[in-house]
């Protein structure tokens, strides 16, 4: 059934650091690389080399800016993926049972096998997380990369999702936001993580930290000293005379 | 949120279809061959309308795995209603054609199933709280209306028909009124969206995609907004006033064959624009909705 588990004993998610991130799309080339050679069927585009290019993908960056009244403007780049929902809606909407949420690790899934792409999920999600996949017809999502994070052939450094593996600055955190003892939680505890959307009702396992307070230059130039030039010499004797005619 | 021709047949045809089957079920009593035509299309609006259903599917040969969630999913609910209605009508059928005599009580509970699956139908939509304009208690209650004045036209009841037509006219202009406000209401902005809202103006920089998408293409439908104004009169008027109109002043039998092809028309116009002007909050990360 796809009920929503009523707790799960560890709830795996995202931290993502809105201060650090670049916007350099790594994270989003990452994701569909490793999506399309693991989990499910490979994450098709359409008419790529074309004229009107499509595709999907389980993570998108976006660039908004910030004007603040008075500060100088400001770019915000913004990674948008699954966040894994405590009460998520795209479970329940499910007919088939495709859609669910892992008891043991808070995953939200979609087992494609059972999926008849008729995207109640897509539209049930607040956050876009969903894309149908047009040559399949079924639905994709970000699976937390769970074909990489328990996978015991890959080197230990890299058993964690592959936009956080990738993530040139550090911006994306990967752990158990159920533990308030793991990295994850003290990182959101000490930048004052938030959900996204809270008023939707989906109570979000990722978290996002928002960017720091920038510094400000003082008002003075930190050349003024240097500015104030004493002629000496003759031209001095004549900055002298001159200034008491 | 895009108006795809499939949920808009869909939702159309198989809430007349199954607003029909519950009247010819209860008050109508037709029998012989004219039963016969009249339960076939009760039948065909029905099953027209759920054959639609099935090319919104990206996997219709799974469409039997539907049925499983029927404790959690409203579309699951709606996909067990109608069948179950259309099974349970069968007998009632038969027995309206070939005389058998089945006792009144098995068409009265083939057409309460009837009005679950239309309710249902609704409450697909009105469920999904990231579409405001839809999540609300109207929504349904307006299906519901859509199935009673579908079905009182084509069995042909005078009064029924204009008092359904009333009530139907009446829960279009309180969906619409709701509805404009719905967006505002929920408090969804690219400001919670994103969890910037307290530093500034907060405008798009950047799209996160230059070409096409899956969700631009499903959820952010922002075309033919502009004639709004014009889309509601006309389903109004298509939909109840002339209808209405042609119930009350046609003589006798003609009146149906004015009303129920207006009617239709006016409903297919009522949900393009269902469809069309409903805001998926997803839109406020791309700056549009």
């Amino acid at each position: 059934m796809t009920c929503l588990p009523g707790r799960s004993e560890r709830t795996l998610g995202l931290v993502i650091d809105l201060d650090t991130c670049v916007g350099c799309q790594a994270c989003v080339t990452a994701c569909k690389g490793w999506n399309d050679q693991g989990y499910g069927v490979p994450l098709s585009d359409q008419n790529p080399y074309g004229s009107t290019p499509s595709g999907t993908f389980l993570n998108r960056v976006h660039s908004y800016q910030v004007q603040p009244a008075d500060a100088a403007p400001m770019i915000v780049n913004f990674p948008r993926s699954c966040l894994h929902c405590t009460d998520a809606p795209c479970v329940t909407v499910c007919p088939t049972g495709a859609s669910y949420k892992r008891v043991e690790d808070g995953i939200v899934l979609v087992n494609e096998d059972a999926c008849i792409g008729c995207g109640l999920c897509a539209w049930a999600c607040p956050y876009g997380a969903r894309e149908m996949d047009a040559d399949a017809g079924v639905m994709k999502k970000c699976t937390l990369c769970v074909d990489r994070i328990y996978n015991e052939n890959l080197p230990e450094e890299d058993r964690e999702p592959a936009c956080v593996r990738t993530c040139p600055t550090g911006a994306r955190h990967f752990g158990d936001l159920a533990d308030p003892q793991s990295a994850v939680s003290q990182l959101v505890a000490a930048r004052g993580g938030y959900d996204l959307m809270p008023e939707q009702g989906t109570r979000p396992v990722n978290k996002y930290l928002a960017p720091r307070k920038k510094d400000r230059p003082d008002k003075a130039s930190l050349l003024a000293p240097l500015l104030d030039i004493q002629a000496t010499g003759f031209a001095g004797w004549l900055d002298r005379v001159l200034g008491k005619i | 949120m895009n108006p795809a021709p499939s949920v808009i047949i869909f939702t159309v045809l198989s809430g007349m279809g199954f607003g029909y089957l519950a009247l010819l079920a209860t008050v109508h009593d037709y029998s012989g061959i004219a039963a016969f035509w009249h339960w076939f299309v009760g039948y065909a609006l029905a099953s027209i309308g759920l054959a639609a259903s099935a090319f919104h599917l990206g996997n219709p040969q799974r469409a039997w795995r539907a049925f499983t969630q029927w404790r959690s999913s409203w579309l699951s609910r709606e996909a067990w209603g109608a069948v179950l209605t259309l099974l349970a009508l069968a007998p009632v059928a038969l027995s309206d054609w070939l005389h058998l005599g089945l006792p009144g009580t098995f068409g009265w509970l083939g057409a309460g199933l009837a009005v679950v699956t239309i309710a249902a139908t609704g409450m697909l939509y009105a469920q999904i709280r990231a579409v405001p304009r839809w999540h609300h208690w109207t929504v349904p209650v307006l299906f519901l209306a859509f199935g009673a004045a579908g079905g009182c036209l084509l069995a042909g009841l005078r009064m029924p028909s204009l008092l359904a037509l009333l009530v139907l006219g009446g829960m279009m202009a309180l969906h619409w009124r709701v509805g404009d406000g719905a967006f505002a209401r929920a408090g969804s902005t690219l400001g919670t969206a994103t969890g910037l809202g307290g530093r500034g103006q907060l405008s798009v920089f950047e799209p996160a995609h230059t070409a096409g998408s899956y969700l631009l293409h499903e959820m952010i439908f922002v075309v033919g907004r502009r004639h709004v104004p014009k889309l509601r009169a006309l389903a109004l008027f298509l939909s109840v006033v002339l209808p209405f109109l042609a119930m009350l002043l046609l003589p006798g039998r003609y009146g149906p064959y004015v009303a129920v092809p207006l009617h239709l028309l006016g409903a297919f116009a009522q949900r393009w624009l269902f469809f069309a002007q409903a805001e998926h909050v997803v839109g406020l990360y791309y700056g549009k909705r």
